[in-house]
């Protein structure tokens, strides 16, 4: 079909139909305010309910105004975005909607990273003429995430991030008119809905409504007692996306900086959650080996495909809404809740402090990490093996209010010895790093040749739902990849369907796996900003000098001095996990009572 | 939202699972699932929006939206006779409002509420399709009409 031409702002604009006026102008350089729409880049990530009315334009011919971001461009369209009627109805809308929002901005989590303030700032709104009721709710407190709907302005991106992309589904807009909100069913709290915590609400709320529990002040104290020996870990995503926070080029890396200031803040040991991601591997990579080799020797009960269990979104959504497959994910524990106890035992006993006394902190891309280290299996007598998870964002903060020049920072080395870590690590912060780990490793183990490259291109890319062949010695090993937990959901049906042919399959709960996790700095619907995320990942790996987990030399250390060999005993008791049927159906349990 | 907790019986899920069925177990009929389930169970509570979720494959979230937006649906239990006054525009220039207030005072109820015998419960609708008849009230299936507040005593007197 034939482009369409229309103008906007006096600018000839030549699109492809179906463009709305939002996006048409955007491709002119006239930038539209919207508050509910969103989109991610080319991802089929689009929020588009033309609900807060904010973008209204005037089309010449046109009676009523249009909403830039529902209206399609029409063939020789006249469109005009800040004549003075559009304006005074954007401001109208706008102040209508700040009218039953708190402006507590001084003390909002959002400050300096709302929209709605940012657009209320952009359109000079210096007076709210209305004054009218105000929503109240009750604040929700879960293990992750704080809902304080009284900032909630109905734009609805949670609810299509929660029902579309991750088709999650503990989110929806209840009650109608002036009562309408976003709510778990039967507004419970959200710690006891299906929420798996991946925390993608949180980042495309454009308001204060939605954040994170902030564990800060919790570690500031930890930090300060004498008594405690503080030992933070640090995911691999948090490197390629903590100078953004600090004004650097998204795709920056700062590794080298962010250790200079943990160690500045005070933690004792700054240790590298990459570590922790060799180990996962080490485990992980055996138990597929070993499930692998029975299925090659003819074995008809093994569980094939195996799914990674790095991701404790992920994890929590099998366990709500695929509870008859909880024998098929890899038992290992994420790499955060291995470093716990390798920490609390291993590193404990080797520097002499007691398990009490020791205080392990997390930093990391994700929100489902806080309730991940809240879970009890994860506990020794009520001690968790990770104490704290900050976000990047919260880490960032952290770092500001301690009055460190982070920029001006030298960059500093990991400690050791749970600070060494390869470039199969480091991938783990990107869709498809996990499995790429595992194939580097599970390659030399299972041909005992050396790999003749580490790199698996073929497993890179942001395509949700991915595969490849690999060619294992004659082998053809056959490998998916998704994230988004609706895509997980897809491949998961095929497995239940018995129409997988895939051997292992890696599943992160983000979009883009922990680059785009629910901690990280804002994207603001900028895919690009990932995309760079992703390729300092992939920079950091190619720069390693040891790219494979099982030539960690700290690694086969730990094996040699404490664990003995993966899936050992003591392996099996430190860093390995079960899972939990978490799926809601008290009816169906509950349904004998007796018929009148 | 505090709700009865309840507890299905056999019988029940079986009628429910049928209503499902009836529809193949279409999420887009939900609205009319949910009104033969009324028509059922009187109202719907938690439960049984849990039960229709499980069948449907949807999130019982969505289905709590639907049932909370439509002023028909309900998660409170009605009384034998449910009761609903018409507040659409024509019965309410005719007089629906002192309607209401007399059928409030005589059964000590608000709207929404159920009387502690379980006989009666009140609500509002807006239009049953009757203007002519304004202001109209409903008791149960059945409509009356030209409704003035002496008359409230009869009606109910009915039942």
């Amino acid at each position: 079909m034939n482009n369409i031409k229309l103008t906007i702002d006096d600018k000839t604009v030549e699109v492809a139909p179906g463009t709305s006026i939002l996006n048409a102008a955007r491709t002119v350089g006239v930038d539209i305010p919207t508050l509910c729409y969103f989109k991610l880049g080319d991802m089929p990530i689009e929020n588009r309910p033309g609900g807060c009315r904010v973008c209204v334009v005037e089309v010449e011919g046109r009676k009523n105004l249009a909403p830039a971001c529902v209206t399609e461009c029409t063939e020789g369209m006249v469109v005009k975005t800040h004549t003075i009627r559009a304006l005074n109805a954007r401001k109208t809308v706008l102040e209508l909607i700040l009218s039953d929002h708190p402006t507590d901005c001084l003390v909002c989590a959002k400050s300096g990273n709302c929209d709605l303030q940012a657009l209320a700032q952009k359109m000079g709104i210096r007076q709210l003429h209305y004054t009218g009721a105000q929503s109240h709710y009750r604040k929700d407190t879960s293990p992750s995430i704080i809902r304080d709907m009284d900032k909630c302005i109905m734009c609805r991106r949670c609810e299509m991030m929660c029902n579309t992309v991750q088709t999650v589904g503990a989110l929806s807009g209840i009650n109608r008119g002036f009562m309408s909100v976003v709510a778990p069913a039967f507004e419970m709290d959200l710690e006891h809905s299906v929420c798996t915590y991946c925390g993608q609400c949180v980042a495309v709320c454009p308001t204060g409504a939605l954040t994170e529990v902030d564990h800060t002040n919790a570690v500031i104290r930890a930090l300060a007692d004498p008594s405690k020996t503080v030992v933070v870990q640090t995911a691999p995503a948090v490197r390629a996306a903590l100078g953004e926070e600090f004004g650097l080029e998204p795709g920056t890396l700062v590794t080298g900086k962010m250790v200079a200031a943990l160690r500045r803040l005070g933690f004792n040991y700054v240790f590298d959650t990459d570590f922790a991601a060799d180990l996962t591997i080490m485990e992980e990579g055996t138990e597929f080996l070993n499930r692998l080799t029975k299925f090659l020797e003819g074995d008809k009960d093994v569980k094939l495909p195996i799914l990674t269990s790095c991701c404790p979104a992920w994890v929590k959504f099998f366990e709500h809404q695929f509870p008859d497959m909880m024998d098929i994910p890899s038992t290992a524990k994420s790499p955060q809740q291995m470093f716990g106890p390798i920490a609390k035992n291993y590193f404990a006993e080797k520097i002499g402090v007691s398990r009490k006394n020791m205080v392990v902190v997390s930093i990391m891309p994700c929100l489902a990490k806080k309730y991940e280290c809240s879970r009890d299996e994860f506990k020794v007598d009520g001690n968790p093996d990770v104490d704290y998870s900050l976000s990047t964002r919260e880490l960032a903060m952290l770092i500001k209010q301690s009055n460190i020049d982070f920029n001006a920072l030298p960059d500093e080395d990991f400690d050791n010895p749970l600070g060494e870590s390869t470039g199969a690590a480091v991938i783990f912060g990107t869709t498809g790093g996990v499995i790429e780990a595992a194939v580097r490793t599970a390659y030399e183990l299972y041909t005992n040749k050396p790999l003749p490259r580490p790199d698996f291109v073929e497993l890179r890319g942001l395509e949700g739902i991915r595969s490849a062949t690999i060619d294992v010695d004659g082998f053809d090993l056959k490998i998916g990849i998704a994230h988004g937990l609706g895509n997980a959901r897809k491949l998961l049906e095929d497995i239940r369907a018995g129409k997988s042919h895939f051997h292992a399959i890696e599943i992160m709960a983000c979009p883009g796996g922990c680059i785009g996790g629910g901690g990280q700095p804002l994207h603001h619907g900028k895919l690009d900003i990932l995309k760079k995320r992703q390729m300092a990942i992939y920079r950091e790996d190619a720069a390693k000098p040891i790219r494979k987990s099982h030539e960690n030399p700290f690694i086969i250390e730990l094996y040699k001095e404490y664990l003995g060999k993966p899936l050992s005993e003591k392996s099996h008791h430190l860093l390995h996990t079960v899972y939990f049927d978490r799926s809601r159906s008290p009816i169906l349990i509950k349904s004998n009572g007796k018929c009148e | 939202m505090s709700h009865i907790k309840i507890e299905l019986k056999q019988c029940e899920t079986d009628k429910l699972r049928e209503i499902c069925q009836s529809f193949n177990n279409n999420p887009g009929e939900l609205i009319n699932i949910l009104h033969k389930a009324q028509h059922t169970f009187g109202y719907l509570p938690a439960e049984v929006q849990e039960f229709i979720a499980d069948e449907l494959k949807m999130p019982v979230a969505k289905i709590y939206g639907v049932v909370t937006f439509y002023s028909f649906f309900t998660m409170l239990p009605k009384g034998k006779h449910p009761i609903s006054v018409c507040t659409g525009t024509a019965c309410y220039v005719r007089g629906a409002e002192k309607v209401l207030d007399e059928v409030k005072r005589s059964l000590n109820i608000n709207v929404g509420e159920t009387t502690p015998d379980g006989k009666f419960s009140l609500s509002c609708l807006r239009c049953v399709g009757a203007c002519g008849l304004a202001p109209v009230v409903m008791v149960g299936e059945k409509v009356y009409g030209r409704v003035s507040p002496d008359g409230v005593k009869d009606i109910l007197g009915e039942y």
